[in-house]
């Protein structure tokens, strides 16, 4: 008998009794990361990564059930062994091993394989079937070395300097903003929204190392954010704040600017193809290190990227899941950000 | 190419013109004169001959990277182009280039004959040494169009603002016959291939929208009334031998309507003419729908020349005799211009007809008629009056008909710019197609601020969904919405285009379920044709 179920509630495991990143409350949900799309309020207990517990508990409410494991480490549920691996998707991200009677399944959750700096990065393992994400699942997704990427945002903050421009890149609160905090620090100042400001002292709190960020007041003058780098999440996109900046320019973090029709249809003045997903070849390769006999193709683009699976000689199934349709985090207004700016 | 891919992407970043024709300035700063006069050359749709077809270089980008063709189309579905999609699969290249785009443009034409090995191998290796963006050009020059939003006018507005000539001159001199293997970037934007002399064009006369009684402008016999055409205003040029035509919007189109060619052997020298280019067969104006099918294209079938004919309806003669005629009064010009060309029979070029009227009644009347012979109403020109520059109020009224109207539903609301930068202005509505709405029309202004500020806070209460900017809205406000025209559209789902929609006012006494359907508005578009 299989280890999961695909259920309207979300991935099940009847051996063990509880579900993997739950859409609707049940009693136990193993969640892999800390974006709103993989945790929901509502559930009786959870079980996450150390770090991610401080994350959902600021995110969603101080009063959840929360039990942790580090990566590595292993819990047993009704006979089923749970264990947690890096998934170098945001900082807390787990993949999630289940182990029953000789048989294992990994669920992915959301991963990339490059490592980013600041998330404990992704490690295969070695398993009899894989649930994969499939946000790029075309092969035009290929990545260009997140140094090729940093560096041409670094440019595009000094030329909008030089040219008395506010350089506002949109970047996910959780997890992206991290990443760029890490990645662009050490000369320009980097000024954050609120509610990149909260999760950054979460994450610090929880042993973190991240350099060193201006929280935005109204006492910040628009002359400093100009000089600056500013980070906000999403929702603020078309805020009268931006607009009311000095010759605001937006920049756009996300993996969907590798293509052109996307990056004008977002309206940005720039697009920076850095995501936190997978692209093609990691896919790939992340697929074909688990040793995996089936392969589970969720969110993206799970027709195409099973069939070529199916084609390469490795069994392959698409998984509808409540979020697969849609364009994941990476583009989604990020309700919980907004409610924090109230 | 480095510098010429940029340019390419600062331009499509931008919406804003002023952003784009700093790009470009930049650019003509800086790049290497040969690669500004292929910009200005692919710009302008001088596009060098396809050495390659396109099918080739698909075949040969599936070969090399190993995707099975049903993926290289489902890659190509959502990058949604052939150039862009081969660019992104080829894996990273290994070697780099300094090569500049002219130097690309004479090796790629340099293949023209040579037999496909050589080609083949001669694209893999430009492709092994160019980043994906220099790559996507690099395709673009073998297989298509720069569709970057880059129009002739902002293109000389950049040449004009860089170089400090005038732009008519500028103009008159990248429309002309040059070769951009052969012409140096001094030499085309100075005009040496031509004489700029004889084609420059008077500013265009404007009127004002009458908002009286036409009574009130006194006695009808001091006006001279005539038909309002709804195409493209333009004027013909004839000096020292040579023939332009200039559109409104500045452009030369000269090529763009051979049938007013003959033009050339009618017109003495030293003559400027004002009138409409309009589709018009057997000296009946056809609709605008129609002349769209001719409009902004750089090659013309045979198929387009016989279903959209052109014409020109004369209004005025703005030069005679090599003098600028424009402060004779229209009464003389009038005259003028029938001896002139008031003789040419079976022609596509006529004198727009004068309306004899004795009573502003009788014209009232025949006003109403204007649309069965595809006018949009009435000009009203004093016969005393000069033909001045620009827009002045008083001498020359349009007294336009009223529009069509439809009730519609609005579905999206999207954030206006500059004063109304916050709020929701910028509105999308639907009619009624069976138990679906389809969309129809986007529409901006007619609203009061205190309407604006209602239906800004409507939105914000009964957001649906949020794509970008866009909120997807609660499909309950009614407005009737204004237009001037209905043509068939293969490019809106509803299968036809509104022209110049606009809000009337907003119908607070209807209910979503009260409006129009597709079905009212096909019938329109047929009862048009």
């Amino acid at each position: 008998m299989a280890l999961i179920e695909f259920t309207k509630r979300g991935i099940y495991c009847k051996q063990g009794d509880f579900y993997i990143d739950p859409w609707w409350p049940v009693d136990y949900a193993v969640t892999t990361h800390g974006h709103s799309d993989h945790v929901r309020f509502g559930n009786k207990y959870y079980l996450c990564h150390t770090l991610t517990k401080p994350i959902i508990k600021r995110r969603i409410s101080e009063d959840l059930n929360v039990e942790t494991l580090e990566y590595g480490e292993s819990i047993i549920r009704n006979g089923v062994n749970i264990s947690f691996f890096p998934a170098g998707h945001i900082i807390g991200s787990a993949q999630v091993r289940l182990a029953y009677k000789g048989e294992i399944c990994v669920i992915s959750g959301d991963y990339k394989i490059e490592d980013d700096g600041i998330t404990t990065p992704f490690e295969p393992v070695k398993c009899h079937s894989f649930v994969s994400e499939s946000t790029f699942g075309l092969p035009v997704y290929k990545w260009q070395k997140q140094e090729v990427v940093f560096n041409g945002i670094k440019s595009w903050v000094s030329d909008n300097i030089i040219q008395q421009k506010t350089s506002v890149l949109i970047a996910y609160s959780l997890g992206k903003a991290q990443r760029l905090i890490k990645n662009l620090a050490g000369g320009i100042p980097i000024y954050v929204h609120n509610s990149i400001a909260n999760l950054n002292e979460v994450i610090i709190d929880a042993g973190v190392k991240l350099p060193k960020t201006i929280r935005i007041t109204p006492e910040t003058t628009k002359d400093e954010l100009q000089k600056g780098i500013v980070i906000v999440p999403p929702a603020m996109r078309d805020s009268r704040w931006i607009k009311n900046l000095a010759q605001p320019v937006t920049g756009i973090c996300s993996g969907w600017m590798q293509v052109r029709a996307h990056r004008r249809w977002q309206s940005a003045d720039a697009g920076f193809a850095l995501s936190d997903h997978a692209d093609w070849p990691g896919l790939m390769e992340a697929i074909t290190a688990t040793g995996a006999e089936k392969v589970y193709v969720t969110h993206g683009f799970t027709a195409a990227f099973s069939r070529f699976l199916n084609d390469a000689g490795i069994e392959a199934a698409e998984v509808l899941t409540k979020f697969g349709q849609e364009d994941d985090e990476e583009n989604k207004v990020d309700l919980v950000d907004q409610n924090e700016n109230k | 190419m480095k510098r010429f891919a940029q340019l390419i992407q600062q331009l499509e970043l931008s919406n804003k013109t002023n952003d784009k024709i700093a790009a470009l300035v930049n650019y003509f700063n800086h790049a290497d004169d040969k690669d500004k006069v292929w910009v200005i050359a692919l710009f302008t749709g001088k596009k060098p001959k396809r050495p390659i077809k396109s099918a080739l270089l698909k075949y040969w980008a599936i070969n090399i990277t190993e995707t099975p063709e049903w993926l290289f189309a489902e890659s190509y579905a959502n990058v949604g182009d052939l150039s862009e999609t081969i660019a992104l699969l080829l894996p990273p290249a290994e070697n780099t280039s300094d090569f500049q785009l002219h130097k690309w443009v004479e090796d790629l034409h340099d293949l023209e004959g040579k037999d496909d090995e050589t080609k083949k191998e001669f694209i893999l290796s430009a492709w092994n040494k160019l980043e994906t963006q220099e790559r996507f050009i690099f395709n673009k020059l073998i297989s298509g169009n720069f569709r970057i939003g880059v129009s002739n006018k902002m293109l000389v507005n950049a040449l004009a603002k860089q170089s400090s000539l005038d732009s008519a001159q500028i103009m008159h001199s990248i429309m002309g016959k040059w070769n951009p293997y052969e012409i140096t970037f001094h030499e085309l934007i100075n005009g040496i291939h031509v004489n700029t002399d004889n084609s420059w064009p008077y500013p265009f006369c404007l009127a004002y929208a009458l908002e009286q009684e036409p009574e009130k402008l006194g006695n009808i016999s001091e006006w001279q009334a005539e038909w309002k055409w709804d195409g493209i205003r333009g004027q013909i040029v004839k000096r020292n031998g040579e023939l332009f035509i200039w559109s409104r919007g500045e452009e030369l189109v000269t090529e763009q309507f051979p049938e007013l060619h003959f033009m050339i052997d009618v017109l003495p020298d030293g003559v400027v003419l004002d009138g409409e280019i309009l589709a018009v067969q057997d000296k009946q104006v056809l609709s605008f729908s129609t002349l769209q099918q001719r409009l902004n294209r750089k090659t013309i079938s045979k198929k387009q020349l016989e279903d959209a004919p052109i014409g020109f309806f004369v209004y005025d003669i703005l030069e005679y005799e090599a003098e600028d005629f424009r402060e004779e009064p229209l009464s003389i010009r009038r005259k003028t211009l029938e001896g002139l060309i008031g003789g040419l029979a079976e022609s596509p070029v006529m004198i727009s007809p004068v309306i004899n009227c004795h009573s502003w009644e009788e014209l009232a009347k025949l006003r109403q008629t204007s649309r069965s012979i595809n006018s949009e109403g009435i000009m009203l020109k004093k016969l005393t009056s000069h033909y001045h520059s620009g827009r002045k109020r008083g001498d020359w009224w349009k007294w336009k008909i009223n529009p069509y109207t439809v009730d519609a539903v609005m579905i999206y609301a999207q954030k206006g710019s500059g004063r109304r930068a916050n709020f929701f202005t910028d509105y999308t509505f639907a009619v009624r197609d069976g138990e679906n709405l389809v969309t129809i029309a986007k529409a901006y202004s007619g609203l009061t601020d205190k309407e604006i500020k209602e239906v800004n806070g409507f939105v914000t209460r009964n957001a649906i969904e949020k794509f970008g900017p866009v909120r997807t809205v609660k499909p309950e406000l009614v407005f009737e919405i204004a237009f001037e025209g209905i043509a068939e559209s293969k490019r809106h789902k509803a299968g036809l285009a509104l022209r110049f929609p606009r809000i009337l006012r907003w119908r607070k006494d209807k209910k979503a379920d009260e409006i129009n359907t597709l079905e009212d508005l096909r019938q329109l578009l047929q009862s048009t044709l």
